[in-house]
């Protein structure tokens, strides 16, 4: 156990918006929520999942909406009172912990203010390692966990709880109730035993956040170290391409923002083109027409001067990038972890191959 | 009929007096002064002399300052503020200035988060609390003269903003300040609210620089010229305007400077380069404006919503210091003589090797004494040259969007060190009276209109509605004073809302034109 004070936050937020692969919303709006909570309540305990006890009912938080209604409305910060009654009431046992169904970007921070604001422990674990864009993408589902019971609240109070057939119904169901209330509410669903947690969790992930964001923070004093290797030793990142961007090609299908973002080398990569997609998060990245990374690894793309991540709202003509791939949690490169995020999955015709693989077939093998 | 542009910086107060057909008259530097105005009035007396003009043919005058910049950095001359968020139940989990520095949060005095505010979709979020809002405006009466107004989706609908704002009169009295965040604009509750307070704790700020301004033109017998101030994005506006939202006229100096340099060049896109004595600012300018950077700005350790212009500098300059490295590179830079170059560099009798004494060496400039310069190793010199191409024209790269040639306008003195011919450029400009181009930029300024708005293209399809909303930024320009033919639209951006169900996108339009 330890504690989670504000600058363990500002740590855990700028891992978070890296460990978001481009998705995720911009975790500056949870990290607001996460200090308010803070400075009322004081810091947060941060438990190991080995200390939670097996039959302990653990209740991830997570926002569910649009980020942009989010950066107008925030939270009310009653809504995790409202979310605990009503899944302690629904076991039938009060709930022991918080934690994060989602390490990258905005919902890594809300289980922080949940846990401030409720006087409960945060486990150091999510269902990710990650942002992924659909409900069922997480590794509880590969555990055979339900997402519902799915606990829903908006701010002004208005609740509810879900029991659906399947996840494609909570999905539905939930996105549908989430544009009545206004376009962002606080859910916690793969509500959950402290067995199946430490069985099918990502552990330590708050903790890795933790360690991304300082070392993205110290890369310039990283002593016989250039930042940029400084910045790929500490994230144990693979560098794929370093550019600037010259195209990014957006379109939205009513639930996903997806698009190509085009980039011509600088540096060392002078005179070669990559291209990134995306939905939502980063799906795969090809330099000069071959792929080097795909999901469920994590593409991420950080400021070649600050080594900050940048999201993919954030992208914008002329953007000087550097393209990095993390390896993902192995859980995802598992056969029934790549039934539900393979490439395939997402539209993209290729074989999962591991980020490690795809570098070593081009020229630059970090 | 004149206009005439002031710009006063760090260092120096620049003067511009241009003509009807916008040529340049006269332009001229002074020193900054304690007093601002003793240094403004002096540089307009330097200008009127320099071009002759007649004080009564000045029809314009436009001011760009940092000074409301300089207030918040420097926490000083700041008022204290109530603040009203309208937006409870929602909001609520992050409290007002909940990331600010701590010795900025004194500005307000006292907050309330009352009920009210709007859904994405103009729906209300909850009844408006007037109760509430009266009960801590009387408790605020006597206490403030300045009051700052949020609330949640006011860029949507600002009927809650101006309720609050005409009760806050009504009980604290009409010369009350009242900033309200809808006329501050764009999307994002904390950021807009936080520029809003510092809006309001500017007010005496702003009231002083504009009176003094007034004062300053009225006593050198100007008095037939509107005034204008400029603003962070490149265009003007009016005196009674910046007096109430003087936050508007924040890091206009940059701006200034990159629409100087593209009006006296005629390049509406192009590459700008500002070389002075230690560092290069290189800056891209697209139809006429700067191209803004992608991340918010922070002032004063606040974080708001406004942009900056995108903007890369580097340690290069006249005084830049040129050395030979152990493995046998020559660098230049980042370490600079900086103002000491004219005792320090080779041609001024000095004892260091600068870029200048390099060019100077290369026969690229005429300064000082060139025969000092002339015993320079002929391979250093070399060196040094294309140790300064290869950063400069790296930056170059950087900043295009294409491989496609690029035109380059270089400015600042500090310029005659940079080569001529550089790869990637079409043509490399260096215009006349480079030197004062920030009171240019202020002085050939255009008046704008902003509309945002998020819209469902399922309701209205994108084109239709992309037609309306430039539509509806040209007539606010036209509002702000624009002459309706010189209404142009100079950006259009569309984002999706990720995570939504429909096609709800935000849309943002600028649009800018003449002043009358």
């Amino acid at each position: 156990m330890r504690k989670i004070g504000l600058r363990e936050v500002e740590d855990i937020a700028l891992g978070a918006s890296l460990l978001g692969a481009g998705g995720g919303g911009d975790p500056y709006y949870g990290k607001l929520m996460a200090i308010g909570a803070i400075k009322e309540c004081g810091p947060v305990e941060l438990i190991s999942p080995e200390e939670v006890p097996d039959d302990a009912i653990i209740m991830p938080i997570a926002m569910m909406g649009a980020p942009t209604v989010l950066c107008e409305k925030g939270t009310g910060g009653d809504e995790y009172r409202v979310i605990y009654e009503m899944v302690s009431q629904y076991m039938g046992k009060s709930v022991y912990a918080v934690m994060p169904m989602e390490a990258g970007g905005v919902n890594s921070m809300l289980p922080i203010a949940a846990a401030a604001r409720l006087g409960l422990p945060m486990v150091d674990c999510d269902g990710m390692g990650r942002a992924f864009p659909e409900l069922q993408m997480v590794t509880f589902t590969i555990g055979g966990v339900s997402a519902t019971p799915m606990a829903l609240t908006d701010e002004k109070g208005n609740s509810a709880i879900f029991n659906t057939i399947t996840n494609k119904w909570t999905e539905e169901l939930a996105r549908a109730v989430t544009m009545s209330c206004g376009g962002s509410v606080t859910v916690s669903l793969y509500i959950m035993e402290g067995r199946t947690m430490k069985a099918f969790g990502v552990k330590n992930i708050v903790t890795r956040s933790e360690q991304l964001g300082r070392a993205i923070r110290g890369v310039k004093n990283q002593e016989g170290l250039t930042p940029e290797e400084a910045f790929l030793k500490a994230s144990e990142g693979y560098g794929i391409f370093k550019g600037k961007i010259v195209d990014v090609l957006r379109e939205t299908n009513g639930k996903f923002n997806i698009g190509r973002i085009i980039m011509e080398g600088i540096g060392d990569y002078r005179g070669e083109r990559a291209e990134v997609t995306f939905q939502n998060e980063n799906l795969t990245a090809s330099v000069n027409g071959e792929l080097r990374a795909t999901v469920p690894d994590l593409i991420c793309l950080v400021d070649t001067e600050t080594f900050i991540p940048v999201t993919t709202e954030a992208l914008k003509y002329g953007k000087r990038v550097m393209v990095v791939g993390l390896k993902c949690y192995e859980m995802w490169r598992t056969e029934a972890g790549l039934e539900l995020v393979s490439p395939r999955y997402f539209g993209v015709d290729t074989d999962y191959i591991p980020l490690e693989e795809r570098v070593k077939g081009g020229a630059e093998n970090v | 009929m004149y206009k005439l542009g002031i710009d006063v910086g760090g260092t120096n107060t620049d003067a511009v007096i241009i003509d009807e057909n916008l040529e340049v008259v006269a332009a001229i530097k002074h020193p900054t002064t304690d007093d601002v105005y003793e240094g403004i009035i002096s540089a307009i007396r330097e200008v009127l002399r320099e071009s002759g003009v007649d004080r009564g043919s000045i029809t314009q005058a436009m001011l760009g300052t940092t000074q409301c910049t300089n207030a918040i950095v420097e926490r000083k001359n700041l008022a204290k503020i109530g603040l009203v968020r309208i937006g409870a139940p929602a909001t609520t989990g992050i409290p007002p200035m909940v990331d600010w520095p701590e010795d900025i949060q004194g500005v307000v005095e006292d907050y309330t988060v009352i009920r009210g505010g709007f859904e994405f979709d103009g729906k209300e979020l909850a009844k408006l609390d007037t109760a509430a809002a009266a009960e801590f405006f009387e408790k605020l009466k006597g206490r403030v003269k300045s009051v700052a107004i949020s609330c949640v989706f006011s860029t949507i609908r600002n009927d809650h903003e101006l309720e609050i704002a005409r009760l806050c009169r009504e009980i604290m009295g009409a010369d009350v300040h009242v900033s309200i965040s809808s006329e501050i604009g764009s999307m994002g509750l904390i950021e807009r609210e936080n520029a809003t307070i510092l809006n309001a704790a500017l007010y005496q700020v702003a009231e002083r620089f504009t009176e003094g301004f007034a004062k300053s033109l009225a006593d050198e017998g100007i008095s037939n010229a509107e005034i204008y101030l400029s603003q962070n994005d490149g265009t003007l506006m009016t005196m009674e305007h910046a007096r109430r939202y003087p936050i508007l006229t924040i890091a206009c100096g940059p701006t200034n400077s990159i629409r100087g340099a593209s009006y006296l060049s005629q390049l509406k896109n192009a590459i700008v380069i500002d070389v002075g004595g230690t560092t290069t600012d290189f800056g891209m300018i697209q139809n006429g404006f700067p191209r803004e950077s992608s991340v918010a700005a922070t002032i004063g350790g606040v974080r708001t919503n406004f942009r900056m212009p995108d903007i890369i500098s580097i340690g290069l300059g006249g005084g830049s210091i040129v050395r030979r490295q152990p493995d046998g590179r020559v660098t230049v830079g980042p370490d600079s003589v900086g103002y000491r170059i004219t005792s320090e560099a080779l041609v001024f009798g000095g004892q260091t090797v600068t870029a200048t004494d390099i060019a100077v060496k290369l026969g690229m400039a005429e300064l000082g004494d060139p025969a000092l310069a002339a015993g320079i190793d002929d391979e250093l010199a070399a060196g040094a040259m294309a140790a300064i191409r290869d950063m400069v024209e790296e930056c170059i790269d950087s900043l295009k969007l294409s491989s496609e040639d690029v035109d380059v306008i270089l400015v600042g003195g500090g310029s005659i060190v940079l080569p001529r011919e550089l790869s990637g450029t079409a043509h490399v400009y260096n215009p006349e009276h480079f030197g004062c181009a920030n009171a240019i930029g202020s002085a050939i300024s255009k008046v704008s209109g902003n509309y945002e708005q998020l819209i469902d293209y399922n309701q209205i399809p994108r084109e239709q509605a992309l037609e309306q909303a430039k539509a509806e930024a040209a007539k606010m320009a036209v509002e702000a004073g624009a002459i309706p033919e010189t209404v142009e639209i100079i950006e259009v951006e569309d984002v999706p809302l990720a995570y939504c169900v429909g096609n709800t996108c935000r849309v943002r339009v600028k649009a800018a034109g003449d002043l009358a």
